[in-house]
Parts: C-alpha cells; structure tokens; sequence
C-alpha cells in the first residue's frame, strides 16, 4: 500500500471530525463574509458553547458519569484567564484587594486563555483524583457538591473575583475567527481522545465496569486523565466566554449554564462528538429563537406582563421529551462518518449501537 | 456561644433538615433517584398560600393545608409525568429528567408569577416568642420541633404498621422481590413520591415562616441541606435520613460557632466537603443498611 492510499484509509477511518468541521467552517466563513452584528455574535456564541458541550462530552460521555461540575472549571478558567489579561489600570478599578504580585501582570489573550485553562486543569486534577473511585449517584453527588464549592470560593473570594458582584473591565478579545478556530480544534481533540486507547479503555468500563477491570482496565486512573483533559476544555472555554462577554459575576457559572450546556450535550446524544456538535447546533439556534420571540412580544407588549423564563420552560420540556422517547440523543451515540460505498449518515455497526444506548 | 437558645436554633434546624432528608430518601431508597425537583416542591407550595391569600381570606390553616395538598399532587405528578417513562431507562437519564423538571418549575414560575418575592402571610404566632429558662424562643421554632416530631411519630407508625408502609420499605430493601411477591410497583413509587411531596409541603410552611416571601429560587437552599444530611447520614436507610437531618442541623450551627468570622462565608463549602468526605470514606453514611444499592430496571 502506498503512502497515498494509506492517507486516503486513515481519512476514511477518521472521517467523523472532518464532516463536523467543515460544514461548521463555512458558517464561520459565511457569517464572517455577511458581517451582520447580531449573526456574528449568535456564531461566535455557538462556538464557545461548542467548545464547552465538548469538554462535557469528553468526560460525560465516554465515562458514562454525570457531571454538574464542569461549569465550575469554565468559572475558574474565566476568572484565572481574565487576571492575566486585563491592563493593570484595569485591576485597579475592578479589583482593588489584588493580591499585589497579581496587579502588574499584563499578557497576551492566548497566554492567558492557555493559563486559565491549565489552572483549572490542575486543580481538576487535584480535587477530583480521589472521586474518580465512586460511580452513579454518589458520583453524581459528589460532582455536584464539587460545583456548589467551587462557586461558593468563587462568590466569596472577593480579593480575585470581586465577591458576589459583576467583574468588569475586562478587554473584549474573544472574536468569530478565534471562537471558530478553537471550536475546530476542540471537535478533533474530543474524536481524537474518544478513539485513543485511554478513551476507549474509558468507554468499556462505561459500558461493563467489572468486564472492563477485569481485563485490567485501570478504571480510576481513566477517568481521571479524561476528567483532568476534560477540565482543561472546560477552563478554555470559560476563558473564551469571559472574554467574549466582558463583565460576569460568579452566579454565570452555575446551575443555570450547567442546565444550558447538559442540554445541548444529551438532546444531540451524549455517546459522540457528533452529538455535542449537533446537539449544541440545535439547541443554540432554538435558545436565539426563543429569546427572539420573547424579545420582541415583550417590546411590542402584547402581554400585560414581560415574559421571563418562556426559552428556558420550552427547552426543559424539550430536554424530558428527548429523555422519555429518544433517551441518546438525536445521534442516538453513532458518529457522522463517510463510507466508501454508501455516502450517507448510515446505520452504525452493532457494537456501537449498544455503546449508544446508554445515555 | 453554646447555650439553650443555641440548642434550641440547632434542633429547629436539624428537625427541618430531618424531614426534608426524610422525603429525599424516601424516593432514593426505591428508585435511586437523587430528585433535583425536590426543593421546588416547596416553593410550589409556597406559591400556593400566596395565591391562595391575593384571591380571598381563608383562615392561614386551611391555606397551609391546601399548600400541603398541592406539593403532594405536584409531586405524584412529576413522577407520572416526567419519571415514571424515564424509569426503565439510565440512572443519568432520571437524574437530567428530575434536573429538568426542576428548571421547568423553577422558570414556570418565573413566567407565571414573577421574578420578584411575593408576600406570603403567616399566623400571627409566627413572631411571637415565649421565655424558657431565660433563652428567648420564638414559636415558630417549637412549632416546628413538636410538628416534625408528631410527624415523624406518624410516619414511623405509617411505615411499620400498614400494608402501604411495609410494602414501601421492602421495594426500599429489595424492589425486584417486593414486585415478585405482587406488589404493584406503580403504586409504590407514586406513594413514595406523595410522602416526599408531603413533607416538603410541611417544610415548606416553616422554611417560608422563616422569611415570609416566597420566590422562584427558594427551594434550591433547602435541597443543598437535604443532599448533605441524607449524605451523613446514609442513603439508603431512613432512619439515616433523619439522623443525618439532626446531625446536619447540629453541624451547622456547630460550624457557625466555631469557624472564625472571616471563614463563615464559606460555611456552604465546608459543609459539601464534608459530604465529598463521606462519601468518600463511609459511603454508606452513619447509620449503615443491608440494602445492596440495587437499582430498580
């Protein structure tokens, strides 16, 4: 086999990331060559909660553990990413009690997206090492526990987060090129860790915990590398959002978001990167909708009342109908992937079929 | 300062935290499920006296018990609903579904009433308080005391002597026996469900007495404490849920002691590590069950 056609097998094998990202790359393109304000910032949107929906899957997905607390490292990333890149001016007024080592540092965007992301990283590593051992509801609970601490540090820790208030001045960096660029490079991070031998020594204890130890898949250390990987996504992200938004108070980074990105990641299927992907896609373009509608019945005040919480009443009802008749998602946990005989979004092989019914 | 208002204030608490624990676990025990849309039960029933009040003058006692009414309804609803379809399918499945109704709740409020606390009215003896031994005690804590002591009294005697409650704590030990030996699972989990919507309805009446508002968000507080006292004390036994609801109670007025004013603002952290912390070394809680952890498929 030459060189070529070797190329031509593994993109074949590899197909899935590819026909994620291209057609989302045109959006990207199309929306930069349309220059509408309102588009653009809905694209950029999508793609930061792309690149979140993926750091949830990534974990969620391929361990079969429920995590709530992945939003609280998109909180750690946020605040660490945004004390390296805000001017020191800025600090000053935002946040006087600045540890003084803190208040001078001034760096570039992508440096300081790359450190928030590597702090919540490490602390991921840290704190979670130990709850990687516990499975279902004590898992769950545990993960969940692991966020109401986070935020209660982070709501309370004045001298880094300015308390419970809003944290402003910081500079708007986060644009539809750099949110496209990342997002594409999350798609083949997540495909890439999902088919790696941890992702799929991962996905097996998912599947049959005791099967998978017994054939000596060291089921903690799995999770935790994919949960360390995982939060590193989850910081960058938040990074990108704080920068994107430019003034947000802990309160972002709690059950509100979790909800918002659980859903996208289970009505597209938690078993996939294609159902993050299609799942984010959908839910973000239903959610501006939404808000559109709401918007504007609330200015035009047809109601005698401004209507609040009609987006978020609709996507939990959406949220229980996908769980009650389609509990894996729109993608059911197959993967988009190209045949060299039939070119379409086919039926998967029956191990995956079985892989995908767990949600 | 440890003295008898102090005991006083943490047995209210723990007696609230008992029964709020005491309904979380009672659906646990048989389905495993940790209901994320318990603490909107209490703000259902909480928004039921206000609407009750804004539509006439009934006396506080019969709105309360029609509050109560509706938290019960509210929640054999969810489960008919949103779990009972979902029940077969995958532990996460039910905990996003119980996620899920807990936002509907949550933000159907929010679109219904209003964002904004609404008034709700209370007895007058809510403020009231009587001298005991010198300690100043407000009604409202003696109140809730003898009340979730009567109610946990009744309770024990529902789950000990009648058809119901034995059938009840044998699907808690083993639900695929219990539906072997005939007992109809429906109607044990709706019960189950009726019993927690019951006391959270109870609850709600104090937790509400409390503030004397009632907004979309209230019950998220109350389901934090219930997690951290069903955790200390077991999951899978409701005598843990009650004691885990005493010790939670003790615990927090214990932390509120002794934690240096600087550290009080993170009371709620300290309180979840030491769930993290249990579940980590005593899974199984203080009060330990022969129940196998089984889920019901």
């Amino acid at each position: 086999m030459n060189t070529a056609s070797k190329f031509t097998n593994w993109l074949v094998q590899n197909s899935t990331p590819f026909i994620l990202a291209v057609p989302l790359l045109a959006v990207a393109l199309l929306t930069g060559a349309i220059n509408n304000l309102l588009i653009t910032r809905i694209i950029t949107v999508l793609f930061i909660n792309l690149i979140l929906v993926i750091s949830l899957q990534m974990f969620m997905g391929n361990s079969g553990i429920l995590s709530f607390v992945h939003v609280g490292f998109m909180g750690i990333g946020a605040y660490v990413s945004v004390l390296f890149s805000m001017t020191p001016e800025a600090k000053t007024a935002t946040l006087p009690d600045l540890y003084p080592f803190l208040q001078p540092i001034h760096l570039p965007f992508l440096a300081s997206l790359f450190i928030g992301a590597f702090v919540a990283m490490v602390l991921a590593a840290i704190l979670t090492y130990p709850l990687m051992r516990l499975s279902d509801a004590a898992a769950v609970i545990t993960l969940f526990a692991l966020l109401v601490i986070i935020n209660t540090v982070l709501v309370h820790y004045s001298i880094l987060t300015n308390g419970p208030r809003t944290l402003f001045g910081v500079d708007n960096y986060t644009n539809l090129t750099n949110s496209t660029v990342f997002g594409l490079i999350a798609i083949f991070l997540a495909f890439l860790f999902k088919e790696s031998p941890i992702g799929l020594k991962l996905r097996a204890s998912r599947d049959d915990r005791y099967a998978a130890a017994s054939i000596g898949v060291n089921i903690v250390q799995v999770r935790w590398v994919s949960f360390t990987l995982s939060a590193f996504v989850a910081g960058f992200a938040g990074g990108l959002w704080a920068h994107f938004i430019t003034s947000f108070s802990p309160y972002a980074f709690y059950l509100t978001e979790t909800f918002n990105i659980l859903t996208m990641l289970v009505i597209g299927g938690t078993g996939g990167v294609s159902g993050a992907v299609i799942g984010t896609v959908v839910v973000t373009l239903v959610r501006e909708a939404l808000r559109g509608v709401e918007n504007s019945i609330n200015i035009a005040q047809v109601l005698p009342f401004t209507l609040v919480g009609f987006t978020e009443v609709f996507l939990s009802i959406a949220l229980i109908l996908i769980l009650i008749y389609r509990p894996s998602g729109i993608m059911g946990g197959r993967e988009v992937r190209w045949r060299q005989k039939v070119k379409s979004f086919e039926e998967p092989q029956e191990a995956e079929k079985a892989a995908g019914s767990s949600v | 300062m440890i003295n008898l208002e102090w005991f006083l204030n943490a047995l209210t608490l723990g007696s609230l935290c008992a029964l709020l624990a005491l309904g979380l676990v009672i659906v646990y025990g048989i389905l495993k499920l940790v209901n994320f849309a318990y603490g909107e039960l209490i703000m259902i029933a909480g928004y039921t006296i206000y609407i009750l009040s804004t539509a006439g003058a009934l006396p506080w006692l019969v709105m309360a018990v029609i509050a109560v009414l509706v938290a019960m309804v509210t929640s054999y609803l969810t489960e008919l609903v949103a779990f009972r379809p979902v029940r077969t399918k995958s532990l996460t499945a039910m905990l996003i579904t119980s996620f899920a109704v807990s936002t509907l709740l949550q933000n159907g409020a929010l679109l219904i009433i209003s964002p904004r606390a609404r008034a709700v009215p209370l007895p007058p003896i809510f403020s009231q308080s009587v001298t005991i031994l010198g300690a100043d005690v407000p009604w409202r804590n003696i109140l809730t005391i003898v009340t979730s002591l009567v109610l946990l009294a009744l309770l024990n005697l529902l789950l000990k002597r009648t058809v119901l409650g034995i059938a009840l704590r044998a699907a808690a030990d083993n639900f695929n026996m219990t539906r072997m030996l005939g007992v109809p699972a429906n109607l044990v989990i709706s019960s189950a469900f009726a019993i927690s919507g019951f006391l959270a309805g109870v609850v709600s009446l104090f937790w509400i007495g409390r503030t004397a508002s009632v907004t979309p968000t209230i019950g998220a507080a109350p389901l934090l404490i219930a997690f951290v006292a069903t955790v200390i004390g077991g999951m899978n036994s409701l005598t843990g849920a009650v004691v885990g609801g005493y010790v939670y109670g003790f615990l927090f007025s214990l932390i509120g002691v002794l934690l240096p004013q600087s550290m009080l603002d993170y009371r709620e952290a300290f309180l979840f590590l030491i769930v993290i912390i249990v579940l980590l070394f005593r899974p199984e809680g203080l009060v330990r069950s022969k129940t196998t952890g089984e889920r019901v498929g």
